[in-house]
Formats: C-alpha cells, sequence, structure tokens
C-alpha cells in the first residue's frame, strides 16, 4: 500500500474514532452504572449538536472565540437538564423492573425527542462552523485537514478518556460510582446515597453524548433524524467493546475509525459495513466483547 | 295501441340513455387529495416545504373557487413513517377517506410501492417529485402518471451542461449517497458520459451512508486523487455537509463540481461556497427563472412562500405547484369533454393522458404513451449577487425535454447506449442572471 494513503487513513480514522468515542463512552458509562441501555442516547447526541450550533450562533457576534466555551456549555446543560430529568422522573421508577420496561421508555423518550427537534429547530440543516474556521488548516503530504478535526478532536477524545478514568479510579466520587456498580446493596448499607450516584452517572453520560453532537457541529450539518444514525454506531462500538467497557470503547472506536478509512481508501464498498464487520467478528469469537468479562466490575 | 307507441318509446328512450357513454356526476362537496410527502428524517428538508405549498395552493384555489366550481381538501401521508406504514395510509386515505387522487411520492421507492397500489385501487395518483425512470418504463400504468421529469433528463441536462461548458477534463470522480437515487444517478450519467466522452477515466466511485454526517475521508481521498470533475447528486444535510468539508479543504477549488441537484442547498450554503459550481435543479425550477422572472404572478407566488416559510421555493415546491396544475388541468378538460358536466374519475383520467400543463416554468406534457412528464431541466452555475445573501445561478441554459427524455416504449439505459458525441451539439439557449 502506498505510505501516503497509509498516513492520510489514519488522520482521517483517528478524527473519526474520536466522536465516535466521545458518544459511545456516555453509553457504556450509562450501561455499566445503571445497566441501562438508553436508546435516547442518540438524541441526547442531537440535542448537544443543535444546542451548541444555537449557543454558538448567538455568541459568535460579540466575538467567535465564545464558540469553543459554547459547545462546552450547550453539552453540560443538555445532559444535565435532559439527562437529570429523564433519569429522575422516567428511569427511577422502573429500576429492578423487567429491563424491557427501561428500553421501552428510553425509547419512546429517543421518538418524543426527535418530534420535538423538529418543532424547535426545523427540518432545514443547520450549521455553526466558527470553531472550525478559528483554527488554521495545515498541509500532510500536500493534503489540506482543518486542524479541528485531526488535532483538537482527537486530543479532546484523549484528555475525556484519561479524565473519566481518573475521576472513576482516583476520586471519592468515582470510588462511589465504583461501589454502587459493584454492589448496589451492599453500598446502600454504608451509607452511599446509591440514588445519587445513579442521577449523576446518568447525567455524565448524557453530557458526554452531547458532548459528542456539540463537538460535531461545527463540521457537519444538522439534520432530523442525525441522533438515529449515532445510536447505531454507538451501540455497535459498546457491545464490541463489552458493554461497559470505557477503555475498551476507546480501542473499539480506534478500530472502526481506522478501518472506515483504509476501507474508503482501498475497498469504499466496504465503508458502511466495516463497523458491523467488525462488531459481528469479535462476538463471534468473544461474545461479551473485546474487553467484557462476566461477573466483574462493568467500568 | 297507444299504450304500445307509449311502451316503444319509453323502451327507446331508455335504451338511448343506456347507450351514452357517461352519465353526468353529482359536482362532488369537495376533490379531496391524498398527498404522501416527507414529514419526518433526513428528507423533510423536501416533503416539509412541498406541505406548505400545497397548503398554500390549496388555499389560493379555494379562494378562487376551486375546481370547476368544487373546493379541493388535502390528506397528508409521511413518507417518513416508512414502507409498510406508508401503504396502510394510502390504503386508508383511498378506502375509508374516499379521497379522489393522490400525490404520490418524493421517494422513489416510495413510488413502486404506491404505484401498483394505485392501479388496483383505480386511483388516480400524480407521481409528483420521485425520479427513478424505471416505474414508467417497466409498465404501462392508466391510473399512474408523473407530472415532472425524471432522472433520465435531469442527468442529461447537467452532463451535457459540463461536456458544453467544461470539455476538457480527464478525469471524474462520483460521491452519492448509497441508495437507489444515488446508485440509479450515477449509472445514467456515467452511461451517457461514456458515449459523449469514451476517454475520460473514473478516479472514484464513493457512495457513503445515506445521512453521513462526516465525508472527512471522502474529502481527503479526492484531495489526493485530484480528480478534474466530481460529480454529485447527494441532497440536503449530506450534500451541505459535503460541499462546506470540501470548502474547508480546498476541494471546491482543486475540482470542478457537479452538484446536479443542487437547487435546493443554495440558500443554506450562503455565500460559503464559491463561483462557479454546476448546479442542476431537477426541472427548470428557479425562482429567478429567466422567462419568468418578471412574471407578476410567478413574483407573487415566490414572494408569498418566502413570507409563509422565510425561504425562497425550491424544486419540490415547484414540482407540487405541476401536480396542482397536472389536477386542475385534467379536471378542466374533462369538464369540458364532458360538455360542461362533472366527469367521473374514469374521464378525468382519459383527460390527464397526452395533457399539457403549465407549471412555474415551460410547459409540461405528460405524454400519452407512457404518462410521462416532458418538463425542461435548467442547469447554471453559481455566482455571487450582492442582494442576496446566497449564491445565484449564472449561465443558465434551459434545455427543450424531449430531445433529452427517453422515448416511450424503451428503457433509460438502452437509450442513453445508443448517443454518441455529437449529442452535446443541440442548440440550447444560455441565460445570463439578471439579463
Amino acid at each position: 500500500m502506498d505510505s501516503t494513503i497509509a498516513v492520510l487513513a489514519v488522520l482521517d480514522g483517528l478524527s473519526y474514532a474520536a466522536l465516535v468515542f466521545l458518544v459511545s463512552v456516555g453509553l457504556s458509562l450509562i450501561f455499566g452504572v445503571l445497566r441501562i441501555v438508553n436508546v435516547a442516547h442518540g438524541s441526547l447526541y442531537a440535542y448537544g449538536a443543535y444546542a451548541a450550533a444555537t449557543l454558538s450562533l448567538m455568541v459568535a457576534p460579540i466575538s467567535p472565540w465564545l464558540t469553543f466555551p459554547a459547545l462546552l456549555i450547550a453539552s453540560v446543560v443538555v445532559g444535565v437538564v435532559i439527562g437529570g430529568l429523564m433519569e429522575r422522573f422516567l428511569l427511577r421508577p422502573v429500576y429492578g423492573r423487567e429491563d424491557v420496561l427501561q428500553l421501552l421508555i428510553t425509547f419512546a423518550v429517543f421518538m418524543i425527542m426527535d418530534n420535538l427537534q423538529r418543532l424547535i429547530w426545523g427540518v432545514q440543516p443547520i450549521f455553526a462552523a466558527e470553531p472550525l474556521r478559528l483554527l488554521p488548516n495545515i498541509s500532510v503530504l500536500g493534503v489540506t485537514y482543518t486542524s479541528y478535526q485531526v488535532l483538537l478532536l482527537p486530543l479532546l477524545a484523549a484528555i475525556t478518556l484519561v479524565a473519566l478514568r481518573y475521576f472513576l479510579r482516583h476520586t471519592l466520587s468515582g470510588a462511589v460510582i465504583l461501589a454502587v456498580t459493584e454492589d448496589r446493596e451492599a453500598a446502600t448499607a454504608i451509607g452511599i446515597d446509591a440514588r445519587k450516584v445513579f442521577l449523576v452517572t446518568f447525567m455524565i453520560g448524557a453530557s458526554l453524548a452531547a458532548l459528542g453532537g456539540a463537538l460535531a457541529s461545527p463540521t457537519t450539518s444538522l439534520v432530523p433524524g442525525m441522533g438515529t444514525d449515532m445510536i447505531v454506531l454507538s451501540f455497535a462500538v459498546a457491545a464490541t467493546a463489552g458493554l461497559g467497557q470505557i477503555e475498551g470503547a476507546a480501542v473499539t472506536a480506534l478500530m472502526i475509525g481506522l478501518a472506515r478509512a483504509f476501507a474508503i481508501y482501498i475497498q469504499p464498498e466496504f465503508e458502511v459495513l466495516v463497523p458491523y464487520l467488525i462488531m459481528v467478528i469479535v462476538l463471534l469469537v468473544r461474545p461479551l466483547g473485546l474487553f467484557g468479562v462476566s461477573h466483574v466490575r462493568k467500568i | 295501441m297507444k299504450s304500445i307507441l307509449k311502451l316503444v318509446a319509453a323502451m327507446a328512450m331508455a335504451t338511448v340513455l343506456q347507450a351514452l357513454p357517461t352519465h353526468a356526476q353529482d359536482k362532488p362537496k369537495e376533490i379531496k387529495i391524498g398527498i404522501s410527502t416527507f414529514l419526518s428524517g433526513p428528507a423533510s428538508v423536501f416533503g416539509v416545504p412541498a406541505k406548505a405549498a400545497a397548503e398554500m395552493m390549496a388555499e389560493d384555489l379555494n379562494k378562487k373557487g376551486g375546481i370547476g366550481g368544487v373546493p379541493v381538501s388535502l390528506h397528508f401521508m409521511d413518507e417518513g413513517a416508512g414502507g409498510e406504514a406508508l401503504v396502510s395510509n394510502y390504503r386508508r386515505l383511498v378506502q375509508d377517506e374516499k379521497v379522489d387522487v393522490t400525490f404520490a411520492s418524493i421517494s422513489s421507492g416510495s413510488c413502486l410501492q404506491l404505484a401498483p397500489l394505485a392501479e388496483d385501487l383505480k386511483m388516480m395518483n400524480f407521481m409528483w417529485d420521485c425520479g427513478a425512470a424505471s416505474i414508467l418504463e417497466a409498465k404501462k400504468y392508466r391510473y399512474n402518471f408523473r407530472s415532472q421529469a425524471n432522472a433520465t433528463p435531469e442527468m442529461l441536462a447537467v452532463l451535457v451542461y459540463l461536456l458544453k461548458t467544461k470539455p476538457d477534463f480527464n478525469t471524474i470522480a462520483v460521491v452519492n449517497q448509497d441508495y437507489a437515487w444515488g446508485r440509479e444517478s450515477w449509472e445514467i450519467f456515467l452511461t451517457a458520459l461514456k458515449q459523449m466522452k469514451p476517454d475520460v477515466k473514473v478516479v472514484a466511485e464513493l457512495f457513503p451512508k445515506f445521512g453521513a454526517p462526516d465525508y472527512s475521508t471522502e474529502v481527503s481521498r479526492l484531495l489526493a486523487l485530484r480528480p478534474d470533475v466530481i460529480f454529485t447528486t447527494s441532497w440536503g444535510g449530506d450534500l451541505d455537509t459535503f460541499v462546506r468539508q470540501s470548502n474547508q479543504r480546498g476541494l471546491l477549488r482543486q475540482s470542478t463540481f457537479v452538484l446536479a441537484i443542487g437547487e435546493t442547498s443554495l440558500q443554506r450554503l450562503g455565500n460559503e461556497l464559491p463561483d462557479g459550481l454546476i448546479v442542476g435543479a431537477r426541472g427548470d425550477h428557479w425562482f429567478l427563472h429567466p422567462e419568468l422572472k418578471n412574471d407578476p404572478a410567478f413574483k407573487a407566488f415566490n414572494e408569498a412562500f418566502r413570507t409563509r416559510t422565510g425561504s425562497w421555493p425550491i424544486y419540490p415546491v415547484y414540482h407540487m405547484q405541476q401536480a396542482f396544475s397536472a389536477l386542475q388541468g385534467s379536471y378542466d378538460k374533462a369538464i369540458k369533454t364532458n360538455g360542461g358536466k362533472w366527469p367521473n374519475r374514469e374521464q378525468v383520467i382519459d383527460a390527464a393522458a397526452g395533457l399539457e400543463f403549465k407549471g412555474w416554468g415551460r410547459p409540461v406534457t405528460m405524454r400519452p404513451e407512457d404518462n410521462q412528464g416532458l418538463e425542461a431541466q435548467l442547469v447554471g452555475v453559481t455566482k455571487t449577487d450582492p442582494a442576496y445573501g446566497f449564491k445565484v445561478l449564472d449561465n443558465m441554459m434551459i434545455f427543450d425535454p424531449k430531445p433529452i427524455t427517453t422515448p416511450p416504449g424503451i428503457k433509460s439505459i438502452d437509450w442513453l447506449k445508443t448517443l454518441g458525441p455529437d449529442f452535446i451539439k443541440m442548440s440550447v439557449p444560455t441565460f445570463k442572471h439578471g439579463g
């Protein structure tokens, strides 16, 4: 293979993997702690994107650089408000009941949010590319890239991974979450408020989905149905990694990103198939996913 | 004797009445129109403006007294609900709501599903926006009509424009959405291109997933390959994303871009686009149509639509208007043929075959051999005009429909294979923006 193609494919793959990781890690986190497969995760991604674009368009006339904090603020607001309301009023009443109820509820939320999205933002594609334009382009082997996509996004994904690991492994709050994940009853017995842990975890997971959408918003057009595609891909990543596996989500996102990029360069017909092909192969060999292990801690 | 004469006279009268080809129908209270359009999903970028247009046209029509004095009412179906739901909804509208006519649909997949059903139900149906040429080439329908062109003349017009205006290219790449439209439109374009300019090399055929949020890798590959021409029939958010990512990374300036149905994206993309991109409009649809721009009715329609929706009309709006014109024309012709009396459905169907009607463009004819609409095609290049916050079209060519539409009785691909390099020598008038 041409070394130029290899370099370009790696850069493209890294950029794509960064976004996929940011969205799928929230799904994995929520499943790891709450044991919920959140079908509305894609909607949180879409709302994060729309909210970020809306806020960016509002602050850009003041200073274009304000669009960067706008991305972060929008994702936190979406994650905390929508995620918080979902967990408190829709999911909490059904903890401990049949799993199918949680699936149905999150699916219903997904449908409602999809319709609300059209009511709020309409059906015409929206975009707010200011953050992308502010950062310079770079040239690699004669091919122009935006530094937002090939530098900033992978950097933010890496920071998120490290921060999440640090939070869970080296902080008291993280230890509390791990304790509840390990054994909810025992954790409650020693005075940990498991309900609060669930709420906070769900809000973090939802914020990560929204962050993925917010960071994607400068690069893409926001359209009805954008959350649907992302939820399918996120499930593929989470299932391949092993549900609840955060580091696994990073590795899988990287695998999928790189494989997809190489497919486009070498055999474009396989582009759409690649993530699911990887998932099928991995699950055939390791039914619990690449990093999934039964009966041990899930995050 | 008298009674025998009376009996004979009565029998004769009854025989005469029975022998009349039709009975006069009672004028209905309303004409119910069932409309299939995308109200959800990515294609709602077409469907929602078309719905707004339909509502506007129905209001306007009813203010003027309706069709033959009968008001119309609209009943919408969401194509975004998917195949089975759409079929169920269609049946419900026809059998329960008793609609008199349907306009179905935007997606070729929907048309392929609903056209045979309309035929079975003997329901007059105007395929008002779907592009697959094969629908009317594979089967002769009585109740299904297409009130606009199909993908073959749409792609041919764009190709001839490219070959006439930028003939010196050697390599081409395609980036189309991975579904029926993306594949079929490229097959049409490529088949014709090979006939008219056989030496062109295809360097990349990229079919990203429908709704793909990111084209970065495709853009990288195209930047590395440096094709002379990049062709795309993508639309909606997909096209916007691809074009914007291409622009950010200099691809729009490196290659000649052909946006075969890019007219719908111009307003959204604003001034991000450079001048000189080739843009098609799926018909001779353009709110600054060079032959109509000074027509007060055309201007009033465009202004009213803009006031209502915040945007200038795009081609699905004009296609919807054509369906309304086709319906009105069919009824008017049938009423006239029926001596001024209200026609039955079969008479309206008879009237629709071969009907010529006027939309917001050149006249359209639904040719009687296969009910395919013959619609002119407008293609131009992007140009900056400070009066608008987006690129407008310049150097517009308007193609007569007949030479670029597959003749009846032959399949498009077979016909395209009979074309040659001389095909582009056809005379096509060119119009300047503002000229």
